[in-house]
């Protein structure tokens, strides 16, 4: 039987035998956690302890500020040793909240269980909002953001992403299998908030033992597994929902245009660990992996643990990385070093060595097409790339810029090495400055 | 620890490179080129080698001259050179083969910044010049004389040219061609070191469709086209118009479908863009074959199609995912 | 034959006529000293007039609209010809250079890491805040170079921009382009600058570069009219810039630079143009 799939993309090696196959592990505490107050898309959190204040597991040590915007938690019980810049993973220093675990791991007080069919939409999404759920496949949008759609935007169907179609990660498949439960109670109360009768699971076909057990757990609660076509970016928001329900978001548009709302399978067991128990999001399952680690594994990692504590609890480096980085190898942010603590956000650390690096200088476009082949957005890299480089933005926006995803698909088949997603993005950036001047 | 690298994602590439996909297509050229030293023996061997080391030679003095980086190794000289061979009949003379390898990459290449600026193909402009400066050397053909045969190449005629003189002659095809056309495919006919096999070249041509170098686009809109507008000819008035088949093997079709108008850089990105090309040179190539004042109809209408690529191209731009149709 | 003379004779005296009419009548007004002033500028429309090239200068200035010295790369020779055809006086705005504020090649300034991607300061600058530790240090990947109009900036082989004072025309594209704001316009008479763009403490840039300003004060203490420290950076005093080369020599970081004795190590432009011009 065909699988459902979406127009382009493309299909790098896996490399998920890796880690395909470890269970889940608890990385543990490490010495110092080190909390950034800006872990996802929208105003950063602003800090509410100061350095020398006891702070207890869960409890908030930044607020929200504004509506697109969530609170930061301790991840652990202890003393806050300081409130300052830190390396981040955006590249630069920013503001955190640094916490010297005392050993006691324990809870802040006040958190209260519920049972989601007792509480009403509004009320459950409060609860996501006070625990800080953001977008865990890597987008870190604000959750009850995404949840609370405008009355105009109808929603009836609620798409659960647990593709995980980027090479080498391996800890949405690992959730799947390991706490189904968990994630399908949370569909369950991402069905209750937007109030819809359909709920999808889309699972990529290498994934046959989490389809297999997402299947049967999901029989008689209103939730169907959509098996999809193994490609890359088959992950990305709109290229899923029109493989899971044949609709295509309008270009500028967003889910909600097509009465969809998106969410990641770790978001859904966060929801419910958020709503059901009263905790909020400190700890995420994360795959580490590449060549240059000892044993790659899929770790449940505490908000605020540095990469190299991460490193070493799988066994330390094998050999120097030349390549660090955040995510999976399409999308993924390069780091400065291994100093940075992970996120919210953080779905794998990659180390890869010297020879899986491109080293290839730029050459000269040699028109052969396929950037244009295999881009999902079904739009001209090569072109936009171009007038990028020229300065020439509205050509560029001309050129439907805008509509690009960034998934890498173009500048990973370029015969001739070009930075494509990096000229684009370069144009996008100065046609959305431009945009925000008028 | 070395220092890391840092760079914006997509932090893995493929494997294939710009010189992996021109080495590609010049392995893909050798058995053509195999078969044309065993029809015409040395003379053919001295033209591929002349060309090709012309080609390189004049774009290591020319990318000196620009001040721009060497580009020697991606393979993309050497290949205009053995393309041109391959369009050169085989008793031109040494100067001739290493005039056109200059004309082809300094004229057809360089003076428009190098590989991906240019917009015709570099091989043909450099045949199109010699055929329009030197009428006589480029069309002499001779028969094959297979090496061993002990044979002298015998100036004869090519199945087109034999073809146009009947035709403009008698208004009828000659005898022979009227029934089969098995020899003309395996190289028993005289031609351009390129056009005599037609066999080796699809040889080639299945190794690069294979590597998924080639796609069907622009090769089978190109020989379509030529079999449906010489076959309606062809059923108007057999007698004076071969047939499809006979199109198809003789001249530089095959070179030109799968070699020439395949070039990347000079035709269509997009898939419906490229057959649209291809369409274009079909048409354009019987018509040059069958009514024009040349031959071969093939060189010709792939540079003009070249011409109209950038034109293709902008009308061709794919519907972006999400289209919205504006309204009103 | 005579036919095809007549003929072909009469075409041509009849496109002649049609287009001496309407070259007549469908002619545009232009101000007469427009076009003699276009004749005097340079023609290089590089825009440092705030005007979008030369003919649209010489539009504003027949206006009215602007004043006669806003064209620096034209120099006093153009802006005396245009106030000579405007009939004012020519008051000249002080001749402008740009210099980079910086020696901190790859050999003398540590970088974060290793970069990969476009060679462009501007695209660099977005990964990570750029690869040179120093936030105000150079990025030597040449998008000055390539905003220039004159081909007055090279990038040295050690990746330092460095800027002819020769072929500069003050149009202040490069200002515009660098993402560390690095190259600052200086007048051309002054020759001693402090390469140096950094406002970190002196011991964070001894860290990462072995020419930077370490607002160590000395040069302060040689010649206190002709330099301030400000926010740890010190900078030439520019009223008092001819009293500034003692200090040149006793800069233990060697980042004060009198340009007369040369431009930056690894440039090949040859002995810089260090004339003054005559005291006003």
């Amino acid at each position: 039987m065909k699988l459902k799939s979406f127009p382009g993309g493309l299909h790098p090696p896996d490399n998920k035998a890796w880690s395909a196959h470890k269970p889940i592990e608890t990385c543990a505490l490490p010495g110092e956690l080190v909390i950034p107050l800006a872990q996802h898309i929208g105003a950063p959190a602003e800090p509410c302890v100061a350095k020398g204040d006891q702070v207890r597991k869960g409890q908030v040590i930044g607020q929200a500020k504004g509506f697109v915007s969530v609170p930061v938690h301790a991840s652990t019980s202890g003393e806050v040793i300081a409130v300052e810049p830190r390396p981040h993973p955006y590249g630069r220093d920013l503001p955190a909240v640094v916490i010297r675990p005392d050993g006691q791991d324990a809870w802040v007080e006040g958190l209260e269980e519920a049972d989601p069919e007792a509480l009403t939409a509004d009320e459950i999404r409060d609860r996501i909002r006070a625990a800080g759920i953001v977008g865990m496949g890597g987008a870190t949008f604000p959750t009850h953001v995404k949840l609370s759609p405008p009355a105009e935007k109808p929603i009836d169907t609620v798409i659960v992403n647990g593709v995980e179609c980027e090479p080498y990660l391996t800890a949405d498949h690992r959730l799947m299998l390991e706490q189904t439960q968990k994630v399908l109670d949370g569909v369950a109360i991402l069905k209750k908030v937007l109030g819809v009768q359909k709920a999808l699971v889309g699972i990529e076909a290498n994934k046959p033992d989490a389809i297999a057990a997402m299947q049967k757990a999901c029989a008689g609660r209103g939730i169907e597994v959509v098996p999809l076509e193994v490609k890359y970016p088959q992950g990305a928001e709109k290229q899923l929902i029109l493989a899971a329900v044949g609709r295509e978001v309008p270009s500028g548009g967003l889910p909600m245009d097509v009465g969809v709302v998106v969410q990641n399978v770790g978001t859904a067991a966060a929801i419910d660990d958020a709503v059901r128990l009263g905790r909020p999001l400190i700890e995420r399952i994360a795959t580490v992996t590449g060549p240059c680690v000892n044993e790659p594994k899929n770790l449940r990692v505490r908000i605020g643990t540095a990469l190299a504590h991460l490193v070493e609890a799988c066994g330390g480096l094998k050999s120097d990385p030349a390549k660090i980085i955040m995510g999976g190898p399409m999308m993924g942010a390069a780091q400065l070093s291994l100093a940075v603590p992970a996120t919210r956000g953080t779905s794998g650390l990659l180390l890869l060595g010297e020879q899986d690096v491109s080293l290839e200088t730029e050459g000269p476009c040699i028109r052969c097409g396929r950037c244009v082949q295999v881009c999902p957005a079904r739009i001209l890299p090569t072109t936009i790339a171009a007038y990028a480089r020229l300065d020439l933005f509205d050509e560029a926006e001309q050129f439907c810029a805008l509509d690009c995803i960034e998934c890498g698909c173009c500048t990973y088949i370029c015969p001739s090495a070009l930075a494509l997603v990096q000229a684009i993005r370069y144009a996008k950036g100065a046609i959305m400055a431009r945009k925000r001047k008028i | 620890m070395e220092q890391l690298y840092l760079s914006s994602s997509p932090h893995i590439r493929s494997e294939q490179t710009t010189d992996k996909v021109m080495r590609a297509v010049i392995y893909a050229l050798l058995p053509a080129c195999a078969v044309s030293v065993y029809l015409f023996g040395l003379p053919a061997l001295s033209i591929l080698v002349l060309c090709a080391a012309g080609c390189v030679a004049t774009e290591a003095v020319c990318r000196k001259l620009m001040g721009r980086p060497l580009s020697l190794t991606d393979g993309s000289a050497a290949l205009t050179g053995i393309l041109l061979a391959l369009n050169l009949p085989p008793s031109v003379p040494w100067w001739l083969a290493l005039l056109g390898a200059a004309v082809a990459i300094a004229v057809g290449k360089q003076v428009y910044g190098g590989l991906g600026y240019n917009p015709f193909n570099p091989a043909l402009v450099a045949r199109v010049v010699l055929l329009i400066s030197f009428p006589v050397q480029m069309t002499s053909w001779s028969a094959p004389a297979p090496l061993g045969s002990g044979l002298d190449a015998v100036t004869s005629a090519t199945p087109l040219g034999e073809m146009k003189t009947a035709v403009m002659l008698t208004g009828k095809l000659p005898e022979a061609m009227q029934q089969g056309i098995g020899s003309y495919f395996v190289g028993h006919m005289a031609g351009s070191l390129g056009e005599v096999s037609a066999l080796a070249l699809l040889v080639g041509a299945a190794y690069l469709f294979w590597k998924r170098i080639l796609t069907w686009h622009t090769p089978l809109s190109y020989l379509g086209t030529v079999v449906v507008v010489s076959g309606v000819f062809w059923l108007i008035d057999p007698a004076r118009y071969p047939s499809p088949l006979f199109h198809l093997v003789t001249g530089g079709l095959i070179l030109g479908a799968f070699f020439m108008a395949t070039d990347m850089v000079t035709s269509p990105v997009t898939g419906k863009g490229m057959v649209i090309f291809g369409v274009g040179c079909g048409l354009l190539t019987v018509l040059i074959r069958l009514f024009g004042g040349y031959p071969e109809g093939v060189s010709f209408a792939i540079l003009l199609m070249n011409a109209t690529t950038p034109l293709i191209d902008r009308y061709t731009k794919p519907k972006k995912f999400g289209f919205v149709a504006p309204q009103g | 034959m005579l036919a095809s003379i007549l003929s072909l004779g009469g075409i041509g005296f009849l496109a002649a006529l049609a287009l001496g009419i309407a070259a007549k009548k469908f002619a545009v007004e232009v101000d007469p000293r427009e076009l003699a002033l276009l004749e005097v500028m340079p023609g290089a429309n590089c825009g440092a007039c705030g005007y979008a090239g030369c003919s649209g200068y010489a539009k504003a200035v027949a206006e009215g609209k602007a004043g006669p010295n806003a064209c620096t790369p034209g120099g006093q020779a153009t802006l005396e010809k245009i106030a000579h055809i405007m009939g004012v006086t020519a008051v000249a705005a002080e001749p402008q250079v740009a210099v980079v504020l910086c020696q901190g090649d790859n050999e003398k300034a540590a970088a974060k890491y290793r970069y990969l991607g476009v060679a462009d300061c501007n695209a660099a600058q977005k990964i990570a805040d750029g690869p040179k530790t120093c936030p105000g240090g150079c990025v030597g990947l040449g998008s000055c170079a390539r905003a220039c109009p004159f081909d007055a900036i090279e990038i040295t082989a050690q990746g330092l921009a460095v800027i002819s004072r020769e072929k500069c025309t003050g149009c202040t594209k490069c200002v515009a382009v660098c993402p560390r704001k690095v190259i600052a316009m200086r007048p051309l008479d002054a020759t001693v600058h402090v390469l140096c763009n950094s406002h970190d403490k002196g011991a964070a840039v001894r860290k990462y570069c072995q020419v930077g300003c370490i607002a160590c004060q000395i040069c302060k203490k040689t010649v206190p009219e002709a330099y301030v420290i400000e926010d740890f950076l010190a900078e030439v005093v520019y009223e008092h810039h001819g009293q500034a080369a003692p200090a040149v020599e006793k800069c233990p970081t060697k980042c004060i630079r009198d340009f007369e004795d040369g431009y930056p190590e690894g440039s090949s432009f040859g002995p810089p143009v260090c004339k003054k011009t005559e005291a006003a």
